[in-house]
């Protein structure tokens, strides 16, 4: 079926999911940390949205409360603590720069391509609308691992995280009807705690080397 | 079911109730009576088990059989012994200054909250929550781990954090796709997550998606296992925390990630039963176990820090027990059950005895510890007892738990013996050449002994013993029973 047959508000998903990978990519080569954080802010308002709008298309009341939550911690209450942070630590003009954008970027895609090539076989056993977005899903996890291994400021890292919580609640949408609620609400609640702690960790680091920079951390490996 | 709920209940209580008083004196206390209580519990449970069969609360989310009601019982005990030894260890480190009294509040409350998960992942039927309840169990460690604040301390907690947080993370995309391959199957939507209904249908499971759901899982629960090449964590977490939580972290939070792949190995063999690659999840376990034995056993011989030493020693092992689940035999599944009790006892008891070791040397340095027996000959025999008896040296349990899976072995894939040989060799070499002078060498001036328990050490090493001696028959049966559920046939 062509995309332009497809019912509005089905076109309207489709599009947001590629939006919400596209945020994926920014935010791994945006150098400033304000703006990732700003970033993946923005990506939890398209997930909510999708989640928001499978909800309507399948008549599954009970994905609107998955949205709400993805709402109040993804887009209020982690970018908020984020923020917080950047703002206590003085970090608002602060850049954490890749190395090698372009090359990033180029891995990136490659990555997104092999997300395709190993959920197809699993994608095309549904018959879903949203069956492609399980590539996309993948990929957004994938790319979250990318920003987590590249990054060296502790603020991006726990964004690359988060992001990674992203691509997980994004895949539970796209081949089933969400999670059982009470394992979305278990979900929540660790991603609630995790942020916590984050922001803890935040504190010790400073505390202990002076800095949110986790390539000071470099003391304990095997070779000596 | 009440029993399964008062175990759960007793450490939720003891986590607000030690959230607000475990600073005082009376905090050590009360964690101890609060896992006394718990493994009054659970034994009482497990007696039921025992005698009526397995149990499942009404809306089937708890289910508790052979296999689990055993762990959750060595998770009460070594969760009680342990906390009988962090008594005296926490108030030593009060002493000298490493900790003030809101860490150690901390401590207490975040000790009962590591318990708590550990028994929810332990006793949920809900594949979702068993996540839910691993994330928790990495979330209440994490702050365990960086108890000193010192900065190696916080490294190997942020490592610990991330690290566990990204194979978590693919646990959950494995679980996400277990749920799709489980649509096939008409279930209501609140219960296709329920292991037990699962495993009834295991047939009608969808098999592409449920082996490729497998490999995220491994991947996922396999970096709480400590799986080589996703290890990297482990031997930082467990030397920079606090020694109870090294305890508590190699002998039951390993057990509690690999006993959650051996639940899933089940799904998917049931999926993939008389396909092509009927025995994938089996191979996958063989080679991650083999691979992670063999490796950690190398590594054991350029440790430079005591309680490093002893957590790859913890990677070999559990490289070992998944290989042994990976067999899938009766004999090799008897054994690796076998194992993963005698090693959570051992490991425990020894890290006991490290920690008082380092309290003595007044550091972790292999090079510095010397002469333990000398000093404070309780210590240095027990660390040296309990070398000998995780090394795999009869009559110890670990050797007649090592001697089953062999024979499995040699039985089922003979070429594979001869690797297996040489990595308990090597293992047992690496230990023996760092512990040996520990406790033998010459010790340093001015050292001294000081107050310890040793309880838990003897109870430990006694029961191993006695598990090498002689498995008294309810255990056998016990194990047997847990035997029948995972391979099908039993063993007696």
């Amino acid at each position: 079926m062509l995309f332009a047959q497809l019912p509005l508000h089905e076109q309207v998903i489709l599009a947001f999911s590629a939006l919400t990978l596209l945020l994926s990519l920014f935010m791994l080569a945006h150098p400033k940390l304000t703006m990732v954080i700003r970033l993946f802010a923005l990506q939890g308002l398209f997930l909510a949205a999708t989640t928001a709008l499978v909800a309507y298309d399948m008549n599954e009341p009970h994905l609107y409360i998955s949205a709400a939550l993805t709402l109040l911690l993804k887009v209020l209450f982690v970018p908020y603590l984020l923020m917080r942070m950047v703002r206590h630590f003085k970090l608002e003009f602060e850049l954490d720069a890749v190395a090698q954008p372009a090359r990033l970027l180029l891995l990136a895609g490659a990555l997104i391509v092999f997300c395709y090539h190993v959920t197809l076989p699993i994608a095309e056993l549904s018959l879903r609308i949203t069956h492609n977005v399980l590539g996309i899903s993948m990929a957004i996890v994938l790319m979250g691992m990318l920003i987590l291994v590249t990054r060296r400021k502790a603020i991006s890292q726990v964004v690359g995280f988060m992001s990674m919580e992203n691509g997980l609640f994004f895949a539970a949408i796209a081949i089933t009807q969400g999670m059982p609620m009470v394992v979305e609400l278990g979900v929540a609640f660790d991603v609630l705690v995790a942020a916590i702690v984050f922001g803890v960790f935040f504190l010790h680091l400073k505390e202990s080397i002076d800095s949110l920079d986790i390539g000071d951390l470099s003391h304990l490996s095997e070779r000596e | 079911m009440t029993l399964l709920y008062l175990t759960l209940t007793l450490p939720l209580v003891a986590i607000l109730l030690l959230g607000l008083v475990g600073h005082r004196r009376e905090g050590a206390t009360l964690n101890l009576l609060f896992a006394a209580a718990g493994l009054l519990s659970s034994l009482a449970m497990a007696l039921q088990v025992l005698r009526e069969g397995p149990l499942s609360s009404a809306d089937g989310q708890f289910y508790v059989d052979a296999f689990n009601v055993y762990l959750l019982v060595l998770t009460c005990f070594v969760g009680f012994t342990t906390a009988l030894f962090s008594r005296p260890y926490m108030a030593h480190e009060l002493e000298i200054g490493r900790l003030t009294p809101p860490r150690l509040r901390l401590y207490h409350a975040s000790y009962q909250g590591f318990l708590f998960t550990m028994l929810l992942a332990l006793s949920t039927n809900n594949l979702g929550i068993l996540w839910v309840a691993m994330e928790g169990a990495t979330l209440s460690s994490v702050l365990l781990v960086s108890l000193y604040r010192t900065p190696e301390s916080i490294e190997a907690a942020w490592k610990y954090f991330i690290l566990c947080g990204v194979g978590i993370a693919q646990a959950l995309f494995g679980t996400v796709l277990l749920y799709f391959a489980a649509s096939s199957i008409d279930l209501p939507a609140g219960d296709a997550l329920l292991w037990n209904r699962l495993v009834a249908h295991a047939d009608a499971l969808e098999p592409v998606a449920m082996s490729i759901a497998f490999i995220f899982l491994l991947v996922g629960y396999g970096t709480k296992v400590g799986l080589v090449p996703l290890h990297n964590w482990l031997p930082d977490a467990h030397s920079e925390g606090p020694t109870p939580m090294s305890a508590v972290l190699s002998g039951l939070l390993l057990n509690v990630a690999l006993y959650a792949l051996v639940r899933l190995k089940m799904l998917t063999d049931g999926a993939l039963a008389g396909g092509e690659q009927a025995a994938l999840a089996g191979h996958l376990m063989m080679g991650f176990g083999l691979v992670s034995f063999l490796t950690a056993g190398l590594f054991l011989h350029r440790q430079k820090d005591i309680k490093r030493l002893f957590s790859y020693s913890s990677i070999e092992h559990m490289g070992l027990i998944t290989f042994a689940f990976g067999l899938g035999v009766p004999l090799a599944t008897f054994g690796a059950l076998l194992h993963m009790m005698v090693h959570s006892l051992t490991k425990s008891a020894i890290f006991v005895t490290v920690g008082h070791a380092s309290q003595i040397a007044g550091t972790q340095r292999l090079e510095q510890i010397r002469g333990l027996i000398h000093t404070q000959p309780a210590v240095g025999w027990g660390l040296l007892i309990g070398t000998a008896a995780i090394a795999g040296f009869p009559p110890f349990g670990v050797f007649s738990s090592e001697f089953l899976l062999l024979s499995a072995t040699m039985q089922h894939w003979p070429w594979l013996t001869p690797l297996l040989l040489v990595g308990l060799v090597i293992a047992f070499a690496g230990l023996f050449r760092a512990i040996q002078p520990v406790a033998f060498g010459t010790p340093p001036e001015g050292q001294v002994a000081i107050p310890v328990t040793l309880w838990p050490v003897a109870i430990h090493l006694a029961l191993v013993l006695w598990l090498g001696l002689a498995i008294p028959d309810f255990l056998a049966a016990w194990f047997d029973q847990a035997t029948r559920l995972i391979t099908g046939s039993g063993l007696l």
